[in-house]
């Protein structure tokens, strides 16, 4: 399997390849059969390498390839290599996976498209820089693929180009993240600095020894690590991208903004897990950060009325869940999270280009409702991936989700009462948003208009078999993660822990106990949870089924509130004027003034100068001969001077 | 007696007075005997020199150098004729052509 | 006291005189005038350098021939002296053009003063033979050392003339207004 590796981001980058210089040559089948094919084919090496990497020993799970040596300069070597463990295991899985699956969705979604082609290209490209940064064996090369995957969702993000908003939003999503980037790259230049090496195996080996634990280096690169992260991961303060990004295709929300683009800061994050744990402070921070942004994300998600805002609200909260289990040292939970997310996010997501689809490009749920009996397997996949987002035992979000909150309160490191009372406040409110959209959607009066009500359809085959593969891992999806106190074995936990610290994980099972608690206090804080739970669900059947009257009286009642969240706290119009605007008048300074006035005005004054003064000179040339002979006799006379004295 | 150095003196006293013919004259038949007169200097200077060497080779050169400068005058001379049948005007500062 | 040195002064001063005077004239005539005047003062000097024939040759030729051709342009042009010159020059510009013509003098002075035998009054090789500067003796050297030279300045002036009458010559003009032909046209006009 080492011999191949490279193969699994390869397929998709040929991909890339030939439908992108191929676009007008090739027929609509032929480009959806090499899209899909090339991820179908990287899902099964995967799943290849997977099976491989659990017939190895648990100590022993590392598969390195190393193709070539890319940068040799003396002290700053770094190759062009991939590492495959457990870690990366799970995220080739889920990438390739659900990858497969909403490229086979979007041939329907996007047969009617002119940019059948070119969208298929780029989501081949995305494929291939995701991929790229979950297999890198080093920071340098994650980055390169960390970049592509900025560059992919600029690409796909204004894919409509001709739509201002859409290039606006491209454009917004690709400088919020360059800034985060900055502070990654920045964090990458300390850890070299003072290990000498970017390679990922011995980074983690030589950090203990090289940084001072606790200390104000590694507790710097950490937090500038974090903060690439956030710009990537949409947590404060660089998440407003994400929302606006919904200007994109559906399917391309869920592939980069559900389940896989976003998740990389916290693929980062688990990756450099052993710089994290010497840092406390920066897990801290991290933490507050997760805690903080869930919560007001999920807080915005109420009001919104775009169906897609909604699920954009709703990624950026879960997305705060995962950095809240690693900034309590809970990896796992993290990536457990992370997985669950993709399926069920994935899920809604497509499910929502199902009803948008149906709905002839209709995205205000105002507009929509009673589609439950005009979309039947739609309907059913949402409802369910809904149940998974809220919690509800049994399915799979309860598991992972329950997983962060229990280890929210009972960490060692950081666990306290109060991250976990946002958390369950936070899970409430997503349950209400969540039942809200499908009641607004499905249920209830059919408030379109007549026109498009006699196009509403079921999506085709190759839109619903997608949604229905990925309700049936959001359903079992869980199982891999069960916790003790069932009676099972967290299989996902032992799976991912030769990652954790490296290869002394002693470490991290050391931050992971949950010293001095108990398993009733597992027990009635899940409980606590899932009955907020379903009290919010209630009270989304309440106002949006049984008493539609009361939200609205409600809605006037706190209208202030309303106004607050539904403009988003006013979070993009502070940016505009504080950030936006005075860099707007400095680069326009920078071209009025230095440009046009100093640097051309020193090239044109050049020219003047030589200009005037050639004037000035011209008239030595008087024609006059009399002139000519004075200045001949002034010569001699000079010229006598020199030889006779000299 | 003489020393030969009087008439070097006196040959370049006619020099600068006929560089400053040249320069000054605005009349080309006046510009032209200046430059008669400063080839006349240099005759007199052969002279001496001939005299101070006491070799008559100078006065052979002297000769040669008059037959020339009346070969140049003539034709000096004819183009100042045909330069006033053009222009109507012996001033040199009226002929500036070739100015910018 | 000694004549030479009186004759050598006075003729010195009646050449610098005549030149002084030739420049600043406004009539073109009395230029050459005073011209001749200095020509014939510069050959008392010959003379008194012991160049018989040379002296005699300088007031015959240049005084007498090429001063007279001038006088024939002057007469051919009809210049009176008084034709509009246009303004005076700027008294500046005379004065800087006046100090470079005597500076130029000065440094030639100067070179001249340091030369090896300036000081001595006779001569400095050997002793003085009666026929120098005879006609004879200017004869001797030209006819066989110098006879190349000699036949050249003959060619030269040969050229000189042909070279005078073709660039003084009037052109007629064709009915087109350009000149070929025009030596045609004058034989034509001639039958």
């Amino acid at each position: 399997m080492a011999d191949y590796l490279f193969l699994i981001p390869l397929l998709p980058l040929i991909g890339f390849l030939i439908n992108g210089l191929l676009l007008g040559r090739l027929s609509k089948p032929v480009i959806g059969l090499v899209a899909c094919g090339s991820v179908g084919f990287s899902f099964l090496l995967s799943l290849a390498s997977f099976f491989e990497l659990k017939g190895l020993a648990p100590e022993a799970r590392q598969i390195t390839q190393t193709l070539f040596s890319w940068i040799s300069a003396d002290l700053f070597n770094v190759n062009m290599g991939f590492l495959l463990d457990p870690l990366s295991a799970v995220m080739i899985l889920v990438v390739t996976g659900v990858g497969f699956l909403i490229h086979v969705y979007s041939i329907g979604y996007m047969g009617h498209d002119k940019g059948y082609g070119r969208y298929f290209a780029y989501l081949n490209l995305f494929t291939f820089a995701m991929l790229t940064l979950v297999l890198a064996d080093n920071f340098l090369l994650l980055f390169v693929g960390w970049e592509g995957v900025g560059l992919c969702s600029y690409l796909l993000i204004g894919f409509w180009y001709e739509k201002q908003s859409a290039t606006d939003a491209g454009k917004k999503a690709f400088i919020v993240n360059r800034i985060g980037d900055f502070g990654f790259l920045i964090g990458m230049f300390i850890i070299f600095w003072n290990i000498g090496s970017l390679d990922f195996v011995t980074v983690s080996r030589m950090a203990p020894e090289v940084f001072v634990a606790g200390g104000s280096l590694i507790t710097a690169a950490c937090l500038l690590l974090f903060l690439g992260a956030t710009g990537k991961s949409a947590q404060i303060p660089l998440y407003v991208w994400l929302p606006d990004a919904m200007e994109g295709p559906t399917p391309v929300s869920a592939l980069i903004h559900a389940a896989t683009m976003v998740t990389a800061g916290v693929y980062m994050l688990a990756r450099t897990n052993v710089l994290f744990i010497l840092a406390p402070d920066a897990l801290m921070v991290v933490a507050v950060i997760g805690a903080l942004t869930a919560i007001f994300a999920a807080s915005i998600g109420l009001t919104q009325n775009d169906i897609k805002r909604v699920l954009a609200y709703s990624t950026v909260s879960q997305l705060g869940y995962m950095f809240l289990a690693c900034g309590v040292a809970s990896f796992t939970a993290g990536i457990f999270h992370l997985m669950t997310h993709a399926f069920f996010k994935a899920l809604l997501f497509l499910g929502a280009g199902s009803v948008i689809h149906a709905m002839s490009g209709q995205q205000d749920m105002r507009h929509m409702g009673g589609l439950k009996k005009h979309l039947p397997v739609t309907f059913t996949t949402m409802f369910v991936a809904t149940l998974a987002i809220s919690g509800i035992p049994l399915f799979s979000g309860f598991f992972s989700k329950d997983e962060i909150l229990w280890k929210a309160y009972s960490s060692s490191t950081n666990g306290a009462w109060y991250f976990w009372t946002i958390g369950v406040v936070a899970a409430g409110l997503t349950a209400f948003y969540m039942f809200r959209l499908i009641f607004l959607t499905f249920y209830g009066s059919e408030r379109m208009d007549a026109e498009t009500k006699r196009h509403v359809h079921e999506s085709p085959k190759t839109m619903t078999v997608p949604l229905m593969v990925l309700t049936v891992l959001s359903v079992i999806g869980g199982y891999v993660g069960i916790p003790q106190i069932f009676g099972g074995t967290n299989h996902f936990e032992e799976w991912l822990l030769p990652v954790m610290s490296g290869p002394s994980h002693e470490v991290a099972k050391h931050a992971l106990a949950s010293a001095g608690h108990s398993a009733v206090e597992e027990w009635s804080l899940m409980f606590m949870s899932v009955a907020l739970v379903a009290f919010a669900i209630y009270m989304a059947y309440y106002f949006y089924r049984k008493n539609t009257a009361a939200a609205a009286s409600l809605a006037g009642r706190l209208s202030g509130v309303k106004t607050l969240l539904a403009n988003k706290y006013y979070v993009d119009e502070f940016y505009g004027a504080v950030i936006v605007r005075p860099a707007v008048y400095f680069s326009v300074f920078l071209w009025k003034i230095f440009d046009v006035m100093i640097i051309d005005g020193t090239l044109n004054g050049v020219a003047r100068l030589w200009r005037d003064v050639s004037d000035g000179l011209r008239y030595g040339q008087s024609g006059q001969l009399r002139s000519y002979a004075t200045i001949f006799v002034a010569g001699v006379v000079l010229l006598i001077v020199y030889f006779v004295a000299g | 007696m003489v020393p030969v150095s009087a008439y070097l003196i006196l040959a370049v006293v006619l020099f600068g007075i006929g560089t400053v013919g040249v320069l000054v004259s605005r009349n080309m038949i006046v510009l032209f005997m200046a430059v008669e007169l400063m080839l006349n200097a240099a005759n007199m200077a052969l002279m001496a020199f001939s005299k101070a060497l006491n070799l008559v080779d100078g006065h052979v050169i002297v000769f040669l150098v008059l037959t020339i400068a009346a070969a140049e005058a003539a034709v000096g001379l004819a183009l100042i004729v045909m330069v006033y049948r053009n222009r109507e005007t012996i001033n040199i500062d009226r002929f500036n052509l070739m100015k910018w | 006291m000694t004549f030479d040195l009186i004759i050598f002064v006075v003729s010195a001063a009646v050449a610098v005189f005549g030149a002084t005077m030739m420049i600043a004239q406004r009539s073109p005539v009395a230029s050459v005038m005073y011209m001749i005047l200095s020509l014939v003062a510069q050959a008392v000097c010959y003379v008194q350098l012991g160049a018989f024939f040379l002296g005699a040759i300088l007031v015959v030729v240049y005084a007498g021939a090429i001063m007279v051709l001038f006088l024939f342009v002057i007469m051919l042009l009809n210049l009176r002296g008084n034709e509009d010159m246009g303004a005076p020059p700027p008294v500046l510009s005379q004065f800087t053009k006046l100090v470079f013509g005597i500076l130029l003098a000065l440094e030639l002075a100067f070179i001249v003063k340091a030369a090896p035998f300036s000081g001595s009054t006779t001569g400095i090789v050997g002793a003085k033979s009666d026929s120098f500067g005879s006609v004879k003796a200017v004869a001797e050297k030209m006819f066989t050392d110098y006879l190349y030279p000699f036949e050249l300045t003959g060619v030269l002036l040969l050229v000189a003339v042909v070279g005078a009458v073709v660039i003084a010559k009037k052109r007629h003009l064709n009915e087109t207004g350009d000149s070929a032909g025009a030596l045609q046209n004058d034989a034509e006009v001639k039958e």
